[in-house]
């Protein structure tokens, strides 16, 4: 039986911009790499010009300026036909008049396979799937999930360079979401495939991602591996973005070395310095790293003033002297009520150092 | 394996459209040949003979010269062969060869007639020509069609529309079909229109001419007569009213009420569609003429003497809405079911009652609807032909007088121009305001999602008078439609009351004599001419709609408003202008049509392109757009997703227009009457010469025919085209 092989290819963007009209820029000088077999997901809020990045890889939309390449090949004249790669769309777009047969060898029939090679491969792209044996189905007889995995094998067996998501688990509900991007990511790594996935699901991105793009109006804010990400954000926004953070306003009193002093209020507290040069910055902290105590004690002083019982763990929220903060514990056996003094302090690692305004 | 086209160099469709230059200019006969399809030219003379020569012959043998320059055109592409569609040089020689040899060949065309130079400063400038030539003929055309797609290739290969060679060369032909069909004739009506008697142009006399008395006059308001621009006028804006307002009310029975027939009430609405217009002007002729049913028996009812009150303004009236009710019907359906359910509940749950709900929120809603039905209808009442004809007596209307313009003892081609102008201003006017004043007021709420609400019944104040108006009028359709197939089995009308099949024999008789079947039936001719064209422009119209529909939805591209507008102006050009136009037009080289069944089938094909057009946009934009782009990802061409994905999904939009343009073909008048030959005769214009004839029950027993005739080929193509499968659940949950 044919397998389905990759022939994962690298995409490159140099200085690319997208511009609608004469004003509407989604894309703005973008320049980046996705290396060949590896998954990078384009992260962003809705407009920030990530699917339209998507799509200038799929050649559906063309760049304005710069240049655009898979593998060594610069393509940024070629319209989505003459490219070899193919993308899953949300909708999935699979073709209503067609079975799933049909679907997953429509683009086998313009690509010059005879007959059996067409019906091997598109065997095994629907076994690859898990759906081996719904062949004659139409799509309207499958359920979301399965409708979702006919587009990945349709897309599959066709061994793109690049293979393209776009928000592929929108519509699918929670538990089904998770099951799916698992696999998504298996076969990725299984077959060596290089995939460009967009979402605006943070979580789905750390989830399946080697790299994540993070963008915000049609330019990119941050990219680097998902730890990298949720642990050193370059700035408020990614920071934000990624995972929730507190931004708490602090002075960066002292520099020794990559090791700052920053003060909130009469509490002090040391950090990698991340480049920073003394005065004001952000301290960027996660719900988790939070540390709070009953009582005075080393720390900002602080108040509760909500608290809610999630079963695995308690969510505060506290007001102290900077402002109100966003907590998580994990101990639900004892818990805070509201109006109880406590102090906050950090956990040894994870916050980190952002500068104070946002670059603009 | 899979290709990747950047690589290839030529592209398999390009060296297709240089083969067929050279054949059009080397082969096939430049110029028109009478009966081409029986290729009897081929022994003929042909290669050598001047009428069958092909341009290559004529050339080479020192004739017509000017063709010669087209050889360099033809000559350049075979240079690009070997290159890349990359390559700068690729696209420009192209876009030079095709841009030139198109120009070039429309150039000369234009330029030399029938009488040499046909413009005075091409004499002065080149000195007099002795030669002369004929109407295009297929080499002619195949050549032009080479030149043309020459250049979109060309221009694709330079990066229009992401190089995209199908959706280049789709515009390019569009346009030039409609150029040449659409606005090619009537800029000629429109500069005849200016003419003068010794062939020269003037804009002075134009004016004399356009405000005559007999066509702004304003006599009547004094007792005596007045012009047919305002008589057209006051029917059209009647016929726009009472269409709108009898077409809401059959769609308000249908949309909100308990009403338990409403597929026969649909049927019954959509019966006049497949009826050749005049034919309800036959039925009213018997029911309120001089002899009609109702006429003699009132008379004798009443003792008063029976007039001949129909004919006129109200039989025109009556007629014309009897016909064109159901298109007003169509417009308002849509807009009445497209006021959203859940608006009219919210209006509910906010403490007003039906009535109020219906005068607050739905009547608002339709308004817009309303004014296109009105619109609609006032175009469709000022481009009807066969009405005014039968029934007119002393009311002329435009459609009337430029017929008797042109065919008449006056022979006045200008007035019929000045006519078809005043004509083609009025519509155009009412096109305008539809579509700029109207086109961004709908207020149709019709949205992806799924409204589970259910529109509230009408108030009974409404209700009432509403039932009684639609009852009204389905029971006087039923008597018009029962008057139709009985009277074409009445002897002779309202003299001998007889019943028989003399008509249908004398119309439709086939004899088996020892030759084999002979259809000795007077009216054999024209229905098989007829059935021939219909069948030859409904595909036709169909495809050319839809590859229209196609750019205007799915694709971008520059100048793609003028594109539409361009698309749809024919919908408003009535068909008298329209066979005014083409007579003017075509009767002369470089195109020479008239008197071929050609001319028919192209006035058919662009008479019913716009409904094509429409039906295509409204289910074309039903479909996915990701559908086309995971085509093009999965490494379709735009021309496989077109038919691959697309074509298939669209099988309704196709079968519209198939069938509209089929019936449409059957059933039109207004251009064809124009257009026919002794040879070509058309059902529609036979008939209208047995009404001339007073052979009544000819016209009817034919008339009555055709409507079955297009009943059955409207279920055939239903058929024919069959459903797309596309499949829904049935019961939910059985798979997962």
């Amino acid at each position: 039986m044919t397998g389905i092989n990759a022939k994962a290819a690298s995409v490159r963007f140099e200085n690319v911009s997208k511009v609608y009209g004469t004003k509407v820029t989604a894309v703005d000088n973008i320049s980046l790499e996705v290396r060949a077999g590896t998954l990078v997901t384009l992260l962003g809020p809705s407009g920030c010009g990530k699917t339209t990045t998507l799509r200038m890889i799929a050649g559906l939309e063309m760049a304005t300026r710069g240049r655009i390449f898979i593998g060594e090949k610069d393509v940024t004249k070629l319209p989505a036909t003459d490219r070899d790669v193919s993308m899953v769309f949300q909708s999935y777009a699979l073709f209503p008049h067609m079975t799933v047969m049909e679907n997953v060898s429509y683009g086998l029939k313009f690509s010059g396979f005879d007959k059996a090679e067409t019906k091997d491969k598109a065997l095994a792209g629907l076994g690859l799937v898990g759906l081996t044996g719904y062949g004659d189905r139409l799509p309207s007889e499958l359920s979301g999930g399965q409708q979702q995995r006919v587009a990945v094998a349709r897309a599959l067996v066709l061994e793109p360079q690049v293979l393209l998501f776009d928000e592929p688990l929108s519509n699918l509900d929670a538990k089904l979401r998770r099951q799916v991007r698992e696999e998504i990511r298996e076969i990725q790594q299984n077959l060596g495939l290089t995939v460009v996935y967009v979402t605006h699901d943070q979580e789905e991105a750390l989830a399946v991602s080697d790299e994540i793009v993070v963008m915000r109006n049609a330019a990119i804010a941050q990219k680097g591996t998902p730890r990298e990400l949720y642990e050193a954000p370059a700035d408020a926004f990614v920071a934000d973005f990624i995972g929730e953070a507190n931004l708490i306003p602090v002075d960066i009193v002292a520099l020794d070395g990559d090791t700052a002093t920053v003060r909130i209020a009469d509490y002090t507290h040391r950090l990698p310095s991340r480049g920073l040069p003394q005065g004001p910055a952000k301290l960027a902290v996660r719900p988790s790293r939070m540390r709070l105590v009953a009582g005075v004690g080393d720390g900002v002083p602080a108040v509760i003033d909500k608290a809610t019982y999630v079963g695995s763990r308690m969510e505060y929220t506290v007001t102290a002297a900077f402002g109100t903060v966003f907590a998580v514990l994990d101990d639900v056996t004892t818990p805070f009520r509201i109006g109880d003094a406590v102090t906050i302090s950090f956990a040894a690692s994870g916050p980190v150092l952002i500068p104070a305004s946002q670059p603009s | 394996m899979r290709t990747v086209s950047l690589e290839q160099t030529t592209h398999p469709v390009l060296i297709f459209w240089i083969i067929a230059g050279w054949v059009g200019y080397c082969i096939l006969p430049w110029y028109g040949v009478e009966g081409f399809w029986s290729f009897e030219w081929l022994v003929d003379g042909w290669p050598l003979d001047d009428d069958y020569a092909p341009a290559a012959v004529l050339v080479g043998v020192g004739q017509k010269l000017w063709l010669a320059p087209m050889l360099l055109a033809l000559a350049a592409p075979l240079l690009v062969l070997g290159r890349r569609k990359t390559d700068p040089l690729y696209a420009q020689v192209l876009i030079a060869a095709g841009g030139f040899g198109f120009a070039w060949l429309v150039a000369q065309g234009l330029g030399i007639g029938l009488r040499g130079f046909t413009a005075e400063w091409l004499t002065t400038l080149f000195g007099t020509l002795d030669d002369r030539q004929f109407g295009m003929g297929y080499g002619a055309m195949v050549t032009a069609s080479a030149f043309l797609f020459l250049f979109t290739h060309g221009i694709a290969a330079r990066g229009a529309i992401n190089g995209d060679v199908f959706v280049t060369s789709a515009i390019g032909g569009v346009i030039a079909v409609v150029t040449i069909f659409v606005f090619f004739p009537i800029t000629k009506m429109l500069l005849a229109a200016f003419a003068t008697d010794d062939g020269g142009y003037s804009v002075l006399g134009f004016f004399p001419k356009f405000f005559d008395d007999r066509i702004w006059g304003l006599d009547c308001l004094s007792g005596g007569r007045c012009g047919v621009a305002w008589n057209s006028l006051l029917l059209a804006v009647l016929v726009g009213v009472l269409t709108t307002l009898l077409g809401l009310a059959f769609a308000l029975v249908l949309t909100r009420s308990g009403f338990r027939y409403k597929r026969l009430l649909r049927a019954l609405t959509v019966l006049p569609i497949i009826t050749p217009p005049f034919v309800i002007g036959l039925a009213i002729i018997l029911l309120f003429g001089l002899s009609g049913t109702v006429t003699t028996s009132l008379a004798a009812m009443f003792g008063v003497e029976a007039t001949r009150w129909i004919y006129g303004l109200p039989g025109i009236l009556i007629a014309q809405l009897l016909a064109f009710t159901p298109i007003a019907f169509l417009v308002l359906i849509g807009v009445v079911e497209g006021v959203s359910p859940s608006m009219e509940e919210a209006a509910q749950t906010l403490r007003a009652n039906r009535w109020q709900t219906f005068r607050t929120v739905s009547w608002p809603l339709m308004r817009p609807g309303l004014a296109n039905a009105f619109l609609l209808g006032f175009i469709e009442s000022m481009a009807d032909f066969g009405n005014p004809l039968v029934l007119g007596g002393n009311f002329d209307v435009l459609s009337t007088e430029i017929f008797f313009a042109i065919v008449g003892a006056q022979y006045d081609q200008s007035r019929a121009a000045i006519l078809a102008v005043v004509l083609l201003g009025f519509t155009l006017g009412a096109f305008y305001l539809q579509r700029f004043w109207l086109g961004r007021k709908s207020y149709t709420t019709v949205t992806g999602k799924g409204d589970a609400g259910v529109h509230p019944p009408m108030p009974n104040g409404l209700a009432y008078p509403v039932y009684a108006v639609v009852a009204l009028w389905s029971a006087f359709t039923l008597v018009v439609y029962g008057m139709i197939l009985y009277g074409s089995v009445v002897q002779l009308w309202g003299v001998d009351d007889t019943l028989t099949f003399k008509h249908y024999l004398t119309a439709f008789r086939i004899d088996w004599t020892e030759d084999g079947l002979r259809w000795t039936g007077s009216a054999w001719d024209s229905f098989w001419t007829t059935m021939t064209i219909a069948t030859l422009a409904a595909p036709l119209t169909a495809a050319i709609g839809l590859i229209t529909a196609y750019l205007l939805t799915r694709q971008t591209f520059a100048g793609k408003r003028a594109f539409e507008f361009g698309t749809m102006l024919s919908f408003a050009i009535p068909g008298t202008v329209i066979g005014v136009a083409y007579i003017l037009a075509f009767n002369v080289p470089p195109i020479e049509i008239t008197g071929t069944g050609l001319i028919l089938v192209i006035s058919f094909i662009f008479r019913n392109m716009p409904v094509g057009v429409r039906a295509g946009i409204a289910s074309m934009s039903q479909l996915d757009k990701s559908l086309d782009e995971s085509s093009l990802t999965l490494g379709a061409n735009s021309w496989q997703t077109f038919r691959a994905v697309i074509l298939p999904l669209l099988r309704p939009a196709i079968l519209a227009a198939l069938v509209y343009s089929f019936v449409r073909a059957m059933t039109a008048i207004s251009a064809v009457i124009f257009l026919v030959s002794a040879r070509y005769d058309m059902s529609t214009s036979y008939i209208i010469g047995r009404v001339e004839n007073n052979d009544y029950g000819l016209a009817i027993a034919y008339s009555t025919a055709l409507i079955f005739v297009m009943l059955a080929a409207v279920g055939l193509l239903q058929l024919l085209v069959g459903r797309t499968r596309i499949g829904r659940r049935t019961s939910h949950g059985e798979i997962h």
